[in-house]
């Protein structure tokens, strides 16, 4: 018998906004001039705090601080397509999708000073504290998924990951069961071409990342992640999926990582200026004021101010910041467990006595 | 009462606790259908339906990071893990996640997640199937690890770990699961995590848990016809460790043996015998002693006999506190 296709698959590739700011009205959503606006504000906030959080790095006020610079329409367009009782789960390259949610831009500065209690997220606000380990907000995102659907919530879970990701056993364990059960999820994995200095050809042979999800039994879409609209619009949509009880999408937002790793890191050691230049040349940003442009939805002013706003913003976060006190030594034992154990009590009057002793 | 073995006290400890809080629910490989390879999950998924019962993919890491997903949203997962040996795959999820998120997000997260295990030797089982590594989890800050020893203590503590606000891993010693009978009380009772006098002596004290504790009481019956008085402890708790009870009974006897299946080095054993040296080094008439399997990996079942502690070993060891 001759030899037939099983299977065929294809990938959407999803750009409303170009980087010349030309949009294409028949896709473009459905946000008011409102929305826009606020979107563009936003943006310049993620930019703004993110510029502001890489000079405290250098003068020693911050630790090793993740920069975004470039990806600010990924996380923060996407994020803002989540409804208020929807749940976050970030890696550790999104404080923009944190500050659309509204945590206090001073917690992001006081989680990369080292103070665990910039992950107190505010209640009300379901978002995860920012996770390290590679990947593994995966299958917990999922899980939180699980939990709505169990309970009957008509709620959605955005988990983001990055292209490095995708390579950790927790990307197909988690995708596979929210697949299998069909879980309220969305995938956004932030694809900024770089994790640290491995670039994505060393991270997977595959054409796309989002044709990954086909294997998990739904489907993947590859979005202009420097497009605040097609970022929107495709999060929107897979939202509302979701929370429909369609399951789950996975969005890979093609992106680039315009800094370095982190603070520690140098890029120049493993990649080309002229890349970088060339990635500069489709920034998220410009693309959005140049499409305002042309609505009558921006001026010099407007921008002036906006960027006014966001500047005095950060500033007051960094004056918070500074105005905490310090964390206690005795918060190190206070939340290991709901009731602290004897051994954990005797452990912390030891240190907090001073006398070295044991017992 | 009825006369139950640990594998029905467990399934019944389950069944009690879905049926009177419907945020739990049991999820793991062949739970559901199969009724768990062990049967201690049988019958649940014909009392609670598939949405709390549930068969997960292959996935040790899914099984508990989607646990730990769901503990935070609201419910009370109980994940179960195969064989110890498959749950080093979910070690990251338990280590980086489900023993911190307490503390990370001081307080606003918790994670109340119960990880049942089978685990232990001495069922002639497969590579990886017979292994005690109670010690990684012991050592990692934010988990609770309970041990049980009976069919009494199996349905108690497992109903206190399903109320436990914290991560708990439960570790069921697959050699007792059906080898004895014993009244357990119908209605639900909870057992408190700290350590019990299985058996009440002066001269030494034996510290066990789960399938050694038998092995202890034996080794402490075989001194008993010597003339030698054994306190037999059975600890239940690993995390936290019952100091005080350990001490308690150190200082009226003097002599301390402990026994457990687990490599030596680091052992449970090894912060037991610290501590005492710490609190009551000076009650002492002997060093403490350790009865426990080699630095060796597990071996497969036609040396598992040599490997794991017995009551012939424990004897010697009594011996050798009591003539120090």
């Amino acid at each position: 018998m001759p030899r037939t296709i099983a299977k065929d698959f294809r990938i959407e590739w999803l750009q409303i906004l170009d980087e010349h700011g030309n949009c294409d009205q028949s896709l473009r959503p459905s946000l008011t001039d409102q929305q826009i606006k606020k979107l563009y504000e936003e943006l310049v906030f993620a930019r703004t705090f993110d510029e502001k959080a890489f000079k405290l790095q250098r003068e020693g006020r911050l630790g090793t601080y993740a920069s975004i610079l470039g990806q600010e329409a990924a996380q923060v367009a996407s994020a803002f397509a989540l409804e208020p009782g929807d749940w976050m789960f970030p890696s550790f390259r999104e404080p923009g999708a944190s500050f659309v949610r509204g945590l206090p831009p001073r917690m992001i500065l006081q989680y990369w000073a080292g103070d665990e209690r910039g992950s107190n997220i505010p209640e009300g606000q379901n978002d995860f504290p920012i996770t390290i380990p590679v990947g593994t907000q995966i299958p917990i995102g999922a899980g939180a998924a699980w939990g709505a659907k169990l309970r009957g919530d008509k709620i959605a879970v955005l988990v983001y990951l990055g292209d490095g990701a995708t390579s950790k056993g927790d990307f197909h364990e988690g995708l596979n069961l929210a697949g299998v059960f069909s879980l309220p999820v969305v995938f956004f994995c932030q694809n900024n071409q770089w994790a640290i200095s491995v670039p994505l050809t060393r991270q997977t042979a595959a054409q796309t990342l989002a044709q990954k999800a086909i294997a998990y039994g739904f489907p993947g879409i590859q979005v202009d992640g420097n497009d605040a609209f097609a970022v929107y619009k495709a999060t929107h949509e897979a939202l509302a999926r979701a929370r429909a009880g369609g399951g789950p999408t996975f969005i890979e937002a093609v992106t680039y990582r315009i800094g370095d790793h982190t603070t520690a890191d140098d890029a120049s050691r493993y990649r080309s200026k002229e890349t970088v230049e060339q990635w500069k040349k489709k920034d998220p940003i410009d693309r959005l004021i140049r499409y305002m442009i042309s609505q009558g939805l921006w001026d010099e002013a407007y921008g002036q101010q906006t960027t006014a706003n966001a500047r005095a913003r950060v500033e007051a976060a960094v004056e918070e910041l500074q105005a905490i006190a310090p964390p206690q030594p005795k918060d190190m034992f206070r939340f290991i467990f709901q009731e602290m154990t004897e051994e954990l009590r005797e452990q912390m009057e030891t240190l907090l006595n001073g006398n070295g002793r044991s017992h | 009462m009825a006369k139950l073995t640990v594998v029905e006290a467990i399934n019944q400890a389950l069944k009690q606790a879905m049926a009177s809080d419907d945020r739990v629910l049991v999820l793991g490989e062949d739970v559901g259908k199969n009724g768990g390879v062990f049967r201690a999950t049988q019958g649940l998924l014909d009392l609670f339906g598939e949405n709390r019962v549930v068969d997960t993919p292959l996935s040790e890491s899914a099984i508990i990071g989607a646990s730990i997903g769901l503990a935070v949203y609201g419910l009370r997962p109980i994940a179960e893990l195969q064989f110890e040996g498959f749950a080093f795959g979910a070690m990251e999820q338990l280590v980086a996640h489900a023993s911190r998120i307490r503390n990370r997000s001081r307080g606003r997260y918790q994670c109340p997640l119960v990880v049942r295990i089978p685990y232990g030797g001495g069922i002639h089982a497969p590579e990886h199937h017979s292994e005690s590594n109670e010690a990684y989890f012991v050592h990692t800050p934010g988990l609770k690890v309970v041990v049980p020893s009976t069919p009494y203590e199996a349905k108690g503590l497992l109903l206190a770990a399903i109320r436990d606000p914290d991560p708990v891993i439960f570790m069921e010693p697959k050699k007792i699961y059906r080898s004895m009978r014993e009244d357990v009380p119908e209605e639900e009772y909870v057992i408190p995590l700290e350590a019990r006098v299985a058996m009440e002596g002066s001269n030494v004290t034996l510290i066990a848990w789960g399938a050694m504790l038998h092995v202890a009481l034996e080794g402490a019956r075989l001194m008993a016809d010597r003339g030698v008085s054994c306190e037999v402890l059975d600890l239940r708790t690993l995390s936290p460790l019952d100091t005080d009870a350990i001490i308690e009974s150190v200082k009226k006897t003097n002599r301390a043996v402990i026994v457990h299946e687990a490599q030596r080095s680091c052992g449970v054993a090894a912060e037991i015998a610290a501590r005492i040296n710490e609190k009551a080094l000076l009650e002492l008439e002997a060093p403490v002693e350790r009865v426990t399997g080699f630095d060796v990996v597990m071996p497969l079942p036609k040396l598992e006999q040599r490997f794991l502690p017995d009551a012939r070993r424990v004897a010697d060891a009594i011996d050798r506190v009591m003539s120090a």
